[in-house]
């Protein structure tokens, strides 16, 4: 079971849970995996089968989109991070 | 000789050769804190006005009002007072104290916005104050061709020149500017030069969406332009400004930490070649955090709602 981490704007989807355990050996098979434990979640993460332009998902730190996107690999001791996407800090 | 605003720019490139961990690996650094502010903004600060004046959307005198967490507002207020306008800065009010005591010593007038609601909220405060008063310029550096353009006709020229085979570039995210100026030069002419977005984790305190669509991708950001982009904790770029004071001596800002540590990250997957790495600012304004010398698992809880860089 990889560790998928919610932002605080998801949590009333997943209950309030910080991180919650998913399981799949890509991105697209942990979301699906999510979407059945927490449907709500569904409609905020993707638009029409594809991540929506509003999330950024990262494994091991590393954005999806620069990678594989939804075929991204996560291994079972992988972490998962989803998270709005947000202009960075001090500029 | 030219005044202080013609000392921006070509600033040094060092090597850094105990954190590099290969012997067919270089690693360079760009010490943009060597700027008269202490860092890479007074180039874009310099390239919005220059370009505002000469277009006559900035006129004599007229205020200048920008939405920043620090340095941006820095240089603003700095080339904002010699060129003769009043300058107001929209900062979350979780920064440091030096950033606020060097935006009044420059003469800056700060209105705070809340800091739970991050860079963000600095951005949405201002754009109200602009709408609300036209007597107003904003730069606004998120959408302003000028901020990468200074890049692509400063920074990256200033790359090549240095390491001509540069194979590796990377930088912190926040406007895009860098990232997407640098990149768009390298890459035309150091085809198969890979650019990589160093970006913050934002604390669970300073993300203070109430829906998802009030994310912000800013406009000047060219995501193509990318081909990686990593998350880094304030744990791992604490961990960085540490290693690059006492490895190599480097005193440097809280998003060099981040940059060094995705640059080390990214080069791990390199057979040879060399990586530059842009260090944004010194460590000055970051000294009352205590980041250099306290144990980063201690200072990471307690930093987490502060925005730093």
């Amino acid at each position: 079971m990889s560790n998928v981490r919610i932002p605080p704007v998801l949590r009333e989807t997943v209950g309030g849970s910080r991180s919650v355990a998913a399981q799949g050996g890509t991105v697209n098979e942990v979301l699906t995996d999510l979407f059945a434990t927490y449907p709500a979640l569904r409609d905020r993460v993707t638009e029409a089968g594809e991540l929506s332009p509003f999330v950024n998902v990262y494994v091991n730190d590393r954005d999806v989109r620069y990678r594989d996107g939804l075929a991204t690999p996560v291994g079972p001791d992988d972490t998962v991070i989803l998270l709005p996407a947000m202009a960075g800090g001090a500029r | 000789m030219g005044d202080l605003v013609a000392a921006i720019g070509n600033t040094p490139m060092v090597e850094l050769p105990h954190l590099a961990r290969s012997p067919r690996i270089r690693l360079f650094a760009k010490l943009e804190g060597a700027n008269p502010t202490g860092s890479v903004k007074d180039r874009i600060a310099r390239a919005m006005l220059e370009e505002a004046r000469s277009g006559g959307t900035l006129r004599p005198g007229q205020t200048i009002l920008e939405p920043s967490s620090g340095n941006t507002g820095i240089s603003l207020a700095w080339i904002g007072a010699a060129l003769g306008h009043p300058v107001r800065i929209v900062m979350p009010d979780n920064t440091t104290p030096e950033r606020e005591q060097l935006l009044r010593l420059y003469g800056a007038e700060i209105v705070f916005s809340p800091g739970a609601e991050g860079s963000n909220g600095a951005i949405r405060m201002a754009q109200e104050l602009a709408a609300a008063d036209p007597s107003l310029f904003m730069p606004y550096q998120y959408g302003n061709p000028a901020n990468p353009r200074a890049h692509e006709e400063g920074t990256g020229p200033e790359i090549v020149a240095a390491v001509p085979e540069v194979g590796l570039f990377v930088a912190g995210l926040g406007t895009g500017g860098t990232l997407t100026g640098v990149g768009r030069f390298l890459k035309r002419v150091r085809p198969g030069v890979r650019i990589v977005a160093a970006e913050p984790l934002p604390g669970e305190q300073v993300q203070g969406l109430r829906s998802l669509d009030e994310g912000f991708v800013p406009p000047v950001l060219d995501a193509s332009i990318l081909d990686d982009r990593y998350l880094v904790s304030n744990r791992d770029a604490l961990v960085g400004v540490q290693r690059l004071i006492r490895e190599e001596g480097v005193f440097a800002g809280l998003s060099s930490g981040a940059a060094i540590h995705v640059a080390l990250r990214a080069a791990a997957e390199m057979d040879a070649g060399d990586v530059v790495v842009l260090l944004a600012d010194g460590g000055w304004k970051y000294l009352s955090t205590g980041i250099y010398d306290h144990d980063p698992d201690e200072l990471e809880a307690e930093l987490d709602g502060r925005l730093l860089w």
